[in-house]
């Protein structure tokens, strides 16, 4: 289960620059849906959430966001092709099982996609793991045994996986705390953020 | 002692049309009675209306009990009411029994003002849009010309997606739970086998029963509890029953021996007694006939090219008469036209009977929503 409602959503801001004003929007685990608020109080997108989970799902209708419930595993069956502006993965990919797959999918459903993640390279997780034990911190809050993020990636990782995968980079955003990270971001970003096209 | 939450004591009323429905068989009613209940109150902006509508053999009666030595309170009682989930303190909320109801309001058992005679056989097949016609004309003599909602479950919830593409001005929410697009061959032909029971029971006299004081309860029985069997899912009943039986020792003779044949021919004997044979396979084939996308799944996209309403979609995993698949192709529908709709899909174990079950994050989801509703007006 994706945690609910951190308060201090900074990455909110660069997702906005990159969605246009009255976009057709897709949140994939939309979470507690403050993402969608957000962009639909500055840019009056017109939202969609996914969210599998159940108490997260009533989060998300409670904060006025129209929400679907069903699992992304099983792709995005029921939305047709190109039918939304822009399709948000946001600090959910780490947790999915199958990553080709919803890139794809989300590649066919959307014009345009974002995706984020916490960079898994970040010095101080690295510090950490040669410290001997997994990184426990804010972007990764969770213990190794009851974690569900399965798929955990750096920035040098996903760079990878885009130019080997019909994915083109236009823009791209790497941050820690509430600044951008432009020196060595694969060690000194904490958070990543894609905008992406099908190549 | 006063209950708890509820809407209290309550009376029906009686609403007489005397103009003149043609319906979709072709045939033309001239006039009509609709028996209906109301809860709350309307407020000034009369903008607070929430109409129900009822499933196969529901009826107009939602909430509240008739006196205070009414064992039973109305059938959707656990929802509806002031504090409950749908709140009668902010909505205005309308029970209408269905065109060929057997509940008051005019249907097969009633009078044909030509004739003189009950209608018996002769009285028409009636369909979803008919009723979505009658509810209309009724909540215009209420001095509602908009609805906050509608809502509905099953067969119900067939009426409340029909709102929303007959009437698309005139609704602002539409509530469907655990319906469907149309219905399935498997689901037409359980319905055919309802049919069937009723229909060959010598009792039914062709459907003119009523003249020789006749009931043909058999064919309602095995009709009901063929239903019943359908509306649970195999976990529940495997459950509530499994295979429990009377005795400790088998009998070795067709008495009621196994828990759930006891339950079977309890409901069975209840409805025959309750319910009328004539409205019930009507009530059947309007299930049948309603296919607002004429058979394409294709076509719910174009079907839902004017609905203007907001959606609430739930099914239930453990529903397999109307599963959770029939919801997602409406919800398919409604996102091909960018219309809102919020979708949940319940892993409750009761089968497609869950939708009138009392459980917190279902009516956590629908007491949202209705606060959503609320607070639009």
């Amino acid at each position: 289960m994706k945690k609910i409602s951190q308060t201090n959503r900074y990455d909110f801001n660069v997702i906005e620059n990159w969605v246009r004003p009255n976009a057709k929007v897709l949140d994939l685990g939309c979470g507690d849906g403050l993402l969608l608020n957000h962009l639909k109080n500055k840019k009056n997108i017109l939202g969609f959430g996914i969210e599998k989970d159940k108490d997260n799902w009533l989060v998300s209708l409670k904060n006025g966001v129209d929400v679907i419930q069903m699992d992304l595993e099983s792709g995005l069956a029921g939305f047709e092709d190109n039918s939304f502006d822009t399709v948000i993965l946001s600090r959910t990919i780490q947790s999915m099982h199958n990553i080709q797959s919803i890139i794809s999918e989300m590649q066919r459903v959307g014009q345009e996609i974002i995706v984020t993640f916490p960079n898994f390279g970040y010095w101080r997780n690295r510090l950490q793991i040669i410290k001997g034990g997994m990184p426990v911190s804010k972007e990764l809050p969770y213990s190794w045994f009851d974690t569900p993020n399965i798929h955990l990636c750096t920035i040098s990782d996903f760079d990878n996986f885009c130019a080997t995968h019909k994915v083109a980079v236009i823009e791209k955003h790497i941050m820690t705390d509430q600044k951008a990270v432009n020196f060595y971001p694969n060690l000194f970003g904490a958070l990543a953020l894609y905008k992406l096209v099908k190549k | 002692m006063e209950e708890k939450n509820s809407v209290g004591i309550v009376k029906p009323s009686i609403f007489k049309c005397s103009s003149p429905i043609k319906l979709a068989c072709g045939k033309t009613l001239d006039s009509y009675e609709l028996i209906y209940e109301t809860y709350g109150k309307l407020n000034k902006k009369k903008n607070n209306a929430i109409l129900v509508c009822h499933a196969l053999s529901g009826n107009h009666h939602l909430a509240g009990r008739y006196s205070t030595k009414d064992k039973h309170p109305g059938w959707w009682d656990n929802l509806i009411g002031p504090g409950k989930p749908l709140d009668t303190r902010k909505f205005f909320v309308i029970g209408i029994n269905n065109l060929g109801g057997s509940h008051g309001s005019t249907g097969p058992r009633s009078i044909n003002p030509k004739t003189k005679k009950v209608w018996g056989s002769k009285f028409p097949i009636v369909t979803v849009k008919d009723w979505v016609e009658t509810q209309k004309t009724l909540l215009s003599e209420l001095g509602i010309d908009r609805l906050a909602a509608v809502v509905g479950g099953s067969l119900g919830g067939m009426q409340s997606l029909q709102w929303s593409i007959q009437y698309p001005d005139k609704i602002d929410h539409s509530i469907i739970i655990a319906a469907a697009p149309n219905l399935t061959a498997q689901n037409i032909a359980f319905n055919e086998v309802a049919r069937q029971s009723i229909i060959t029971d010598p009792d039914f006299s062709n459907g003119d029963y009523y003249q020789e004081n006749k009931i043909p309860k058999r064919g309602l029985r095995i009709a009901r509890m063929l239903g019943h069997i359908t509306y649970l899912s195999n976990d529940v009943m495997g459950t509530k029953f499994g295979r429990k039986t009377k005795n400790k020792d088998y009998q070795y003779n067709f008495n009621t021996e196994f828990d759930i044949e006891s339950y079977l021919n309890y409901q069975g004997d209840k409805f025959a007694n309750e319910f009328d044979a004539n409205t019930y396979i009507r009530m059947t084939k309007a299930l049948d006939y309603f296919d607002p996308a004429k058979g394409n799944p294709e076509n719910l996209s174009r079907v839902f090219k004017n609905a203007k309403a907001d959606f609430l979609v739930i099914s239930f995993a453990s529903d397999w008469r109307f599963s959770p698949d029939r919801s997602k192709e409406i919800v398919k529908g409604l996102l091909d036209n960018s219309l809102k709709v919020s979708y949940a899909e319940l892993s409750a174990v009761s089968g497609h009977d869950a939708f009138l079950m009392n459980d917190d994050h279902y009516h956590g989801i629908i007491r949202s929503y209705c606060k959503k509703i609320y607070a639009q007006l």
